[in-house]
């Protein structure tokens, strides 16, 4: 039985049906995870009749009509550039201020410090929806209704405190001896920061990056509050309109989803080593 | 190279004093070991050395010129930490030519400087791997090695051996020497093992409580210690010491024990008739005597390492320890009488713990 068990993974004192059992609850739990977006994916080549009649079953074929429909109704390669644009700058932002202000509250002791730390994990509390009135007076008073730069810095503020969180925290782990020594090597500030702490600080980018970026992708309120022209729409909010007031082309709408979901699952998965030793530094040393 | 001298030097973290005014010169070339439990401020001092500590109050000088302000890139000094900090993500060649890089070295004078120290230290095979793809002994050779590159004027090293198991710490001591012997830069070691400290230093400072208790060779401080603290700190096992009182008969000074035996002394006339001493003996300085000569012992405890004996006996009520080199056999509960090797016994103001 426990040939059953990877080669190489300590089992120790637990037993080959305790073992069983975890794989069990693991496996169960995957196609409970997996199921729905397999749904997803299987609808999406199917026609709204066909959904309706038969929910469950595999398509009738594989023909990427809905898709064509998609590319030749909507404008979906804007609304994808839109989707990168904003989302790409919105992390970018994000990990640029965030780190910076993570490692001057980590490695510096000044006046404030926690204070402004503070500060920055208030931000985790607010929810941002709730002050979506004042928020729109605000932009619209700034002409940044109805552009990408206006969703950008939302975004930003959004993401910062939980940026701020995780990389200070994990800077904090980091050992002062590294600092010292490349402050006795001739390191300025600003090198030890760039050549030392960084490298090693790229797994919690990685995270708060992520942590940011699949909100952000999937995001459909602020886009649908702020942008109303149709050529700064971002893809979820693009493909609504095959969501009507009389009938929804559900085939249409599945496939949008399983292409919209697509680059961000690639760019997940790509990562997902490194999102884990992150989750996991310190737990294991 | 230059020596390093330190003028009454004061560090507080708040209210609380860590160096109370220390005073030390260290000579160029010189071999410097600074040694004392843990909190005595051994490690504060190497650090303002170093410039990563402020100093409170006082000078520190490297050569002529007095670094109290500058940074430590400034000082010209090279440090190796107790958990050697080489930095993760950079190759063996990367950790030792950083500081070269930062100082804007051409390719070829690193490759020239890098693959020397590696030649020294014996790290050729390995200047291509990583950190994490070393064992113990090979980080802390990377850890000198990126001291050697540097060519600075002072070594700095902060308990570099604490987190090598036993043998290898005795091997990295003699490497470390058999480095300071072959490039003769000051070297300023911090520990608190006194046998390191003993083995390794042209001089020992040993440290208390923030305070230099006494400065000098290894064998001057095991020979004459200043005080009770450094007799009882210097040397393994540690110094015995007894309560005694002070008698001059016709043929010199002697110590009266409580049960007491008579022991001749050769120091400490300082003290007067009847005044109250404490003794100290090292364990390697006991001999066995006839019962009506010794000082009665009751064996406790014998261990025996092989190349000597250690036996922890009770001399009237107080725990000591005896070191032979000659096989007895003891057996616990025994009746043994000791005698000190003429002019092993060290006297002590009980009061103060000063050498008498």
């Amino acid at each position: 039985m426990s040939a059953a068990i990877p080669d190489g993974r300590p089992v120790a004192a637990d037993g080959p049906i305790k073992v069983w059992m975890i794989q069990a609850f693991l496996i169960f739990n995957s196609i409970l995870m997996l199921y729905p977006i397999v749904i997803v994916v299987l609808s999406g080549f199917k026609s709204t009749a066909e959904i309706y009649s038969t929910p469950f079953s595999l398509p009738a074929s594989f023909e990427p009509k809905n898709l064509v429909t998609i590319w030749e109704q909507t404008r979906f390669p804007r609304y994808l550039l839109n989707s990168l644009i904003v989302t790409v700058s919105s992390v970018t932002t994000i990990l640029v201020v965030g780190t910076l202000a993570a490692y001057a509250l980590a490695r510096y002791r000044f006046r404030g410090n926690e204070l402004i730390y503070l500060f920055f994990l208030s931000g985790l509390m607010v929810p941002l929806k709730l002050a979506i009135i004042p928020l729109f007076i605000q932009l619209t008073s700034l002409g940044l209704i109805d552009t990408q730069l206006g969703l950008i810095l939302v975004y930003t503020a959004m993401g910062l405190p939980s940026a701020i969180f995780i990389l200070t925290g994990f800077l904090r782990t980091l050992p002062f001896e590294l600092e010292e020594s490349a402050r006795i090597d001739g390191a300025s500030e600003g090198r030890i920061m760039w050549s030392i702490m960084l490298p090693l600080a790229r797994p919690a980018m990685v995270i708060a990056g992520i942590h940011n970026a699949v909100p952000i992708w999937n995001d459909f309120f602020f886009p649908l509050v702020m942008v109303q022209t149709d050529r700064l729409k971002t893809l979820p909010q693009g493909l609504t309109i095959f969501m009507g007031e009389y009938n929804t082309e559900w085939g249409v709408l599945f496939a949008g989803l399983t292409l919209a979901a697509l680059p961000i699952t690639i760019v997940y998965m790509a990562l997902s080593r490194q999102f884990i030793s992150g989750l996991t530094h310190g737990a294991v040393k | 190279m230059a020596g390093v001298d330190i003028r009454g030097v004061r560090k507080a973290y708040g209210n609380v004093a860590v160096i109370h005014g220390v005073d030390v010169h260290i000579e160029d070339g010189e071999f410097v070991v600074l040694v004392g439990p843990s909190g005595c401020g051994k490690s504060t001092l190497l650090r303002m050395i170093a410039g990563l500590e402020e100093i409170a109050d006082g000078t520190i000088a490297i050569g002529d010129t007095v670094v109290n302000h500058l940074p430590p890139k400034a000082r010209d000094v090279a440090m190796v930490f107790q958990n050697y900090a080489l930095y993760p993500h950079m190759t063996v060649f990367d950790n030792m030519a950083f500081s070269l890089m930062l100082k804007g070295a051409s390719k070829s004078e690193m490759q020239e400087r890098v693959n020397r120290a590696a030649e020294i230290l014996n790290l050729q095979p390995y200047l291509l791997r990583y950190p994490r793809q070393l064992s113990g002994g090979q980080r802390q050779r990377v850890a000198m090695g990126r001291a050697i590159v540097r060519n600075p004027k002072v070594f700095l090293f902060d308990e570099p051996l604490s987190n090598l198991d036993a043998k290898l710490r005795v091997q990295m001591r003699t490497e470390i020497k058999a480095l300071h012997q072959r490039l003769r830069v000051t070297t300023v070691y911090v520990t608190h093992d006194q046998i390191e400290a003993m083995t390794m230093a042209d001089r020992i400072v040993v440290m208390h409580d923030g305070r230099v208790e006494q400065v000098g060779t290894p064998l001057e401080l095991y020979d004459r210690p200043a005080n009770t603290f450094v007799a009882g700190f210097i040397g393994s096992p540690a110094m015995n010491f007894l309560d005694a009182k002070m008698h001059r008969n016709g043929a010199g000074p002697v110590a009266i024990l409580p049960g007491g035996q008579h022991l001749p002394l050769t120091t400490g006339a300082s003290a007067g008739e009847g005044a109250p001493i404490r003794i100290g003996i090292r364990p390697e300085h006991f001999d066995l005597a006839p019962a009506d000569v010794g000082v009665p012992a009751e064996v406790q405890v014998v261990e025996p390492t092989g190349a000597e004996t250690f036996v922890q006996v009770d001399i009237a009520g107080i725990s000591a320890t005896a070191v032979f080199i000659e096989r007895h056999a003891f057996t616990p509960g025994e009746r043994i009488a000791l005698v000190p090797k003429p002019g092993a016994v060290h006297v002590f103001d009980p009061a103060s713990g000063a050498r008498l």
